[in-house]
C-alpha cells in the first residue's frame, strides 16, 4: 500500500491534535505547538497543515462551538481518523526499529581533544 | 467592567472576507479574532492590531485564496447550456410567430439597407480625392471677378499667371501646372483610332499628382513629344505588348512616343477622366500665338493647378496672391476686380459652390441631405422593431409568469429576451447585406459611383457591429427590463393589464414614422413637379433628329461644300452647319461688345457662338425680327444675330439694323431670335450672340433626314465622313440627349428619394400592419362581445381602424409646414423654380391615409369577421 508522506510539521500537528485532550481546533492547535516545541509560528501555517491533513485524509473536522470573542463564528474541531492513527503509529514504529539497530556506542558521546 | 469588546480593525477583516476562499472563512477569522483577544488581553490593543495584521497577511496564499469548486454544475447566466437554451427559445420564438418574425426582419433588414447603402455612398464622397499622396498640399488657383456688381467666380485663368506666380512666390509653391481642359482627343495607333480624353500638363503633374507608374518615371513628360498613358489606353492599344517608344498619333497631326504608363486613377477622384496625358510644352509649340499675345492677362483660358511648399498654408497664400492679376492687367479691366485665391483639394468636391465671392457649400449639402435621409430611414425600421416588440409584449407576459413560478432567474428572463432581439438584429444584418450586395449595381448606376461593400474595412464592421448591438439593446431592453419584473401571480391570475401610458410610446412611434414618409413623399412629388417645370420650359429650336459631332481635325472643314453636297445626295440629312459651341452649351463668351448708349462702367459678358451661313436652318430657331444669315449678302461675315435676351440687355428698341463694335470690328445686327436654352434650363438666358466665321469650328451640327430611319440615316452619314476623314472614329451625340443630361443631378435626386421614399413607406406600412395586428388580437375578446351585442362589421372595423387614421392625422399636421419648409429652401437655389401648391399637399395626405386604411384594414376586417363563439369561448 502506497502511504502518504508525512511532512515534519505535519507530523507535529497530528501528534498535538491526538494529544489534545479537549477539542482540537486552530488556535488551541496553534498553542500547543508553540508550548511544546518553544518555536514560534504563524497561526495560517498551522490552518495550512490542518486543512491539508484533512485533504490527505488524517483529519476529519466538524463545526462548532462559537464564542463572543471570536465574532460568533464557529470553530473547526479536527479528529483524527483511524487512517491518521494507524499513519503515527506506522512512524512511531519505523522509529522504534531504527532507534533499536543503532549500535550502543554510537550513541555514546564522542570525546574529542582536538 | 468591559461592556464592549475590542474588536480587530474592520477593514482588515473587508480584505480578509475578498482574500480568503468561503470554505475556509468562518473558522479561519473566527481563529484570527481569537488570537485577537487573547494578544489584547495580554498586550494591548495596538500591538494586538500589528500583530493581526502581520497574521492576516499570512493567508495572502494561493491556497487559501482558490475558490472550491462548485459541486453543482452550474447552469447560470451564460454557462454553453444557458446560452444553447436562450437561442433554441428564441429560435422557436420566430419560428412560431412567422407572419411576425418576417416583418419584424425584412423592416429591420431594409432599413439596415438603405442605411448602409447611404453609408457607403457617404464614405465615397467624403473620401473623393483622398486617394493622392499630396491631396493637402494640391491646390486650385482660381479668381473672383465682379461683373455689374456680381462677383463671380471661376476656375480658368490667363496664360502668364502661371509664370507669375512661379517667378514672384516660387517659395510658397512647390509646383505650378498650368494645365489645359481635359477635352476627347483621338488617338490612333497604326489604324485603330479611338477618342480619349486628355489634357496637355506640364511634366511635373506626374509627381504631383503621384501617379502610380507602371512604367517609365514621373520625369518621362519632358520631351515635348511624349506622351503618357493610363494603364486601359496602354491595354486598349497595345494589350499585352510593352507600348514604351511607341508612336501614338493624336488627333491626327501629333506624333507622340510613349514614355510612361500609369495605373488608372481612382473614380472617386477629379482626374478620374485622365486617360492620358501630353506635355504642357507641346502645346506651347503647337499654340505658337500664346506668346505673341497682345494683351495674354486678358482672356482666361487655362486651369491652373499647384502644390503648396511644405510650409506654406493656402489661406496666407491665398491672401498674398490676391493682387497678382490686378498688378498686371490692363486699366480698363480693373474694373473686374479680379481677386487671386487658392481652392484647396479637399474643398474641391464638395465645397466648391460660391456666390458672391463667397463659398456656401456645395454637394456637401447633399451628403446631408441623403445623411438625414439615411439616418431617418434607419430610425423608422428601428422603431418599427421597438414596435413590435412592446406591441407583442403583453401577450408574452403571461410567459414571463410561467417560467418564474418554474423557477426563472429574473437574469435569466432578460437575457432570454435580448437574445431574442439580439438574433433578430443578427439575421436582418445579413439579410441588409445580402439586399446591399444585390442593389448595389442599381444603385451604382443611379448614383454615378462605383461603390464596394467595404467587407475588407474594420470601420464597416464596427460601425455595423456597434448599430446591431445598439438597436438589438434599445429594442430588447423593454421586454427584457420591463416584462421580466412582472410578479408571477399577478400575470398569471390575469389582474395584470397595461396602462394607459402602454399605448402611448407605440403611437407616437406611429406619428414618428409616417411623418418622415409624408415628407419624403412630397419631396419626391416636388421634385419631379421642378423637373417636369424646367423641362417644358421652351427650349427654343428643334432637338429631333439632331445631332452633334466634335471635330478635332481639319478634313471635314477642309471639304464642307462637298460633303455636304454629299450628305444631301445621299438623302440622309436635312442640313448641316458647323459652330464653335455645341447647341446644348456655351463655350466662348466676349466683354468687346460696345452698343450705342452702352454705360461705360457696364460690364457687359456677351456669350458668342461662331457658326457657318446654315446653322439657323439647322438647328431650327426662331426669328422675332430681322433674317437669318445668308450667303447671298458678302456684308453677312459682319453680322450678328442676337437672342432676345441679349437684346433686352442691350436695352434696343429696333435692334435689327443696328451697328455695333466688337472690340475694333464694326458689326451690324440683322436678326433676334427667341432665347435657346443653351445653359442651365434652371436659369435666365444669358445675352448670346452669333456671328459668322469662315474658320473651322469645333463642332458639325446635323439635322437628319426625317424621312429616313435614325440608324439608316447614320449608316450613311458615317460612310461619308469615312471618306473624308478616315482617320478619325465615327462618333456623334444626339441633341436631345443632351439635353436630357442638364436635368441629370435633379433626375440623379428624384431617382434616389423616390427609392427612399418607397422604402420609407414601405417600412411604416410593414410596422403599421404588425402593430394593428396585435391590437386586432388583443381586442379579440372585446370585438367578440361587440359582435355577439349586435355590432356590424362595419362598426368593427371603424373602431379598429379610427386609432390609426387620428394617427396619420397628427403626422401630416406636423409633416406639411416641415416639407414646406425644406423643400421652400431647396427651390430657392433654382431661378426657374416650380411652386409648391396646395394640391400636393392634399394628394400626399389622402394618398397615405388610403394607404393606412388598406394596411390596417386588412387586419380590422380579419378581427371584424371572426365568429364571437370562438373567440369568447377561449376562456
Amino acid at each position: 500500500m502506497k502511504r502518504t508522506f508525512l511532512g515534519e510539521f505535519e507530523e507535529i500537528v497530528l501528534l498535538v491534535v491526538a494529544a489534545c485532550t479537549d477539542p482540537a481546533y486552530g488556535v488551541k492547535v496553534w498553542e500547543s505547538i508553540q508550548t511544546a516545541t518553544g518555536r514560534s509560528i504563524t497561526l495560517s501555517a498551522v490552518h495550512a497543515t490542518l486543512y491539508r491533513l484533512e485533504e490527505k485524509g488524517f483529519l476529519t473536522s466538524e463545526m462548532g462551538g462559537a464564542t463572543a470573542e471570536r465574532g460568533g463564528r464557529r470553530k473547526r474541531f479536527f479528529t483524527m481518523t483511524n487512517y491518521g492513527n494507524r499513519a503515527l503509529l506506522e512512524i512511531q514504529q519505523i522509529r522504534q526499529q531504527l532507534w533499536q539497530s543503532i549500535p550502543e556506542e554510537k550513541l555514546q558521546p564522542k570525546l574529542s581533544f582536538s | 467592567m468591559e461592556n464592549h469588546r475590542n474588536e480587530p480593525p474592520k477593514w482588515i477583516d473587508m480584505l480578509l472576507k475578498r482574500i480568503i476562499a468561503p470554505h475556509f472563512r468562518e473558522d479561519v477569522m473566527g481563529d484570527l479574532h481569537e488570537v485577537f483577544a487573547i494578544e489584547t488581553k495580554s498586550r494591548g490593543l495596538k500591538r494586538a492590531n500589528l500583530v493581526y495584521l502581520l497574521a492576516a497577511t499570512r493567508y495572502i496564499t494561493p491556497y487559501f485564496m482558490r475558490r472550491k469548486p462548485s459541486p453543482y454544475p452550474s447552469i447560470y447566466l451564460f454557462s454553453p447550456e444557458m446560452i444553447q437554451n436562450y437561442f433554441k427559445i428564441a429560435l422557436r420564438t420566430l419560428a412560431k410567430n412567422k407572419a411576425y418574425s418576417f416583418i419584424n426582419i425584412t423592416g429591420l433588414a431594409l432599413g439596415m439597407a438603405v442605411a448602409m447603402l447611404i453609408g457607403l455612398w457617404i464614405y465615397d464622397e467624403l473620401s473623393f480625392d483622398r486617394s493622392f499622396k499630396n491631396y493637402d498640399r494640391i491646390v486650385q488657383v482660381m479668381q473672383h471677378q465682379t461683373r455689374n456688381g456680381e462677383i463671380g467666380t471661376q476656375n480658368s485663368n490667363p496664360y502668364p499667371l502661371g509664370a507669375e506666380l512661379r517667378r514672384s512666390y516660387g517659395s510658397d509653391f512647390k509646383h505650378v501646372i498650368m494645365s489645359s481642359w481635359l477635352t476627347p482627343h483621338v488617338v490612333a495607333v497604326g489604324d485603330k483610332q479611338v477618342r480619349k480624353m486628355g489634357a496637355f500638363m506640364e511634366e511635373k503633374t506626374p509627381e504631383m499628382l503621384t501617379l502610380n507608374m507602371l512604367k517609365g518615371t514621373w520625369t518621362s513628360l519632358k520631351d515635348p513629344h511624349s506622351v503618357m498613358l493610363s494603364e486601359s489606353v496602354a491595354k486598349a492599344f497595345f494589350g499585352d505588348a510593352d507600348p514604351i517608344d511607341k508612336i501614338v498619333k493624336v488627333d491626327n497631326s501629333l506624333n507622340l512616343k510613349v514614355t510612361g504608363v500609369y495605373e488608372d486613377l481612382p473614380h472617386n477622384t477629379t482626374f478620374r477622366q485622365l486617360e492620358f496625358l501630353m506635355p504642357w510644352s507641346l502645346y506651347e509649340i503647337t499654340n505658337p500665338s500664346l506668346k505673341t499675345m497682345e494683351d495674354p492677362w486678358r482672356p482666361n483660358n487655362f486651369q491652373i493647378f499647384a502644390q503648396l511648399a511644405e510650409h506654406a498654408d493656402a489661406d496666407q497664400v491665398s491672401a498674398k496672391i490676391k493682387d497678382v492679376k490686378k498688378k498686371n492687367i490692363r486699366k480698363e479691366q480693373l474694373k473686374f476686380k479680379p481677386d487671386v485665391f487658392l481652392n484647396p483639394m479637399d474643398k474641391w468636391y464638395l465645397y466648391s459652390t460660391f456666390k458672391n465671392g463667397q463659398r456656401v457649400g456645395g454637394r456637401i449639402e447633399n451628403v446631408w441631405l441623403f445623411g438625414v435621409i439615411g439616418a431617418f430611414v434607419l430610425l423608422l425600421a428601428c422603431i418599427n422593431f421597438m414596435n413590435l416588440s412592446t406591441a407583442r409584449s403583453e401577450k408574452r407576459a403571461k410567459e414571463v409568469g410561467i417560467r418564474k413560478a418554474v423557477g426563472s432567474f429574473r437574469k435569466q428572463l432578460i437575457t432570454q429576451f435580448f437574445s431574442e432581439s439580439f438574433l433578430v438584429v443578427a439575421f436582418a444584418f445579413i439579410v441588409a447585406n445580402l439586399i446591399v450586395l444585390l442593389i448595389l449595381p442599381f444603385f451604382n448606376e443611379v448614383a454615378d459611383k462605383k461603390l464596394e461593400m467595404l467587407w475588407g474595412n474594420p470601420a464597416f464592421w464596427l460601425m455595423g457591429g456597434c448599430f446591431s448591438i445598439v438597436t438589438a439593446l434599445i429594442a430588447g431592453s423593454y421586454p427584457a427590463l420591463y416584462l421580466s419584473s412582472f410578479q408571477p401571480v399577478k400575470v398569471l391570475k390575469g389582474t395584470f393589464k397595461a396602462g394607459r401610458f402602454a399605448a402611448l410610446p407605440r403611437k407616437t412611434l406611429v406619428v414618428v414614422q409616417f411623418t418622415v414618409s409624408i415628407i419624403l413623399i412630397v419631396g419626391t412629388i416636388v421634385v419631379y413637379r421642378q423637373i417636369q417645370f424646367a423641362k417644358s420650359r421652351p427650349v427654343g429650336y428643334n432637338r429631333e433628329g439632331l445631332i452633334t459631332i466634335y471635330s478635332s481635325t481639319p478634313e471635314i472643314h477642309n471639304h464642307f461644300d462637298v460633303v455636304r453636297n454629299e450628305l444631301k445626295s445621299t438623302g440622309a440629312i436635312a442640313q448641316i452647319a458647323e459652330s464653335s459651341s455645341p447647341t446644348t452649351n456655351s463655350w466662348s463668351s466676349t466683354t468687346g461688345i460696345v452698343w450705342k448708349g452702352k454705360d461705360p462702367a457696364l460690364s457687359a459678358d456677351f456669350n458668342y457662338n461662331e457658326v457657318s451661313h446654315d446653322y439657323g436652318k439647322t438647328v431650327g430657331w426662331q426669328f422675332i425680327d430681322g433674317r437669318d444669315f445668308s450667303s447671298a449678302f458678302a456684308s453677312d461675315s459682319s453680322g450678328l444675330i442676337i437672342n432676345e435676351t441679349a437684346a433686352k440687355f442691350m436695352g434696343l428698341k429696333n435692334p435689327v439694323g443696328e451697328d455695333l463694335m466688337w472690340f475694333d470690328e464694326r458689326i451690324k445686327i440683322i436678326g433676334v431670335i427667341k432665347d435657346m436654352i443653351v445653359d442651365s434650363p434652371y436659369e435666365p438666358s444669358r445675352p448670346l450672340i452669333y456671328n459668322i466665321n469662315s474658320e473651322k469650328g469645333g463642332v458639325i451640327n446635323i439635322r437628319m433626314s426625317p424621312a429616313l430611319s435614325t440608324s439608316e440615316a447614320l449608316a450613311r452619314i458615317e460612310t461619308v465622313f469615312k471618306k473624308y476623314d478616315p482617320g478619325v472614329p465615327f462618333e456623334y451625340s444626339f441633341v436631345d440627349q443632351d439635353y436630357a443630361w442638364k436635368f441629370f443631378e435633379e433626375m440623379r435626386i428624384a431617382k434616389l428619394t423616390t427609392f427612399f421614399s418607397i422604402l420609407a413607406v414601405l417600412i411604416s406600412c410593414l410596422g403599421l400592419f404588425g402593430v394593428a395586428s396585435f391590437i386586432a388580437e388583443q381586442r379579440t375578446k372585446e370585438i367578440g362581445v361587440r359582435k355577439v351585442l349586435g355590432a356590424t362589421i362595419i362598426n368593427v372595423w371603424a373602431m379598429l381602424s379610427k386609432d390609426f387614421i387620428v394617427l396619420v392625422c397628427i403626422a401630416f399636421l406636423i409633416a406639411a409646414p416641415l416639407s414646406y419648409y425644406f423643400l421652400n429652401g431647396w427651390l430657392e437655389k433654382y431661378t426657374y423654380r416650380t411652386e409648391i401648391s396646395g394640391w400636393i399637399f392634399i394628394a400626399t395626405g389622402f394618398g397615405t391615409l388610403l394607404i393606412t386604411l388598406l394596411t390596417v384594414s386588412f387586419q380590422a376586417i380579419k378581427a371584424a369577421l371572426m365568429n364571437p363563439i370562438k373567440s369568447l369561448r377561449s376562456e
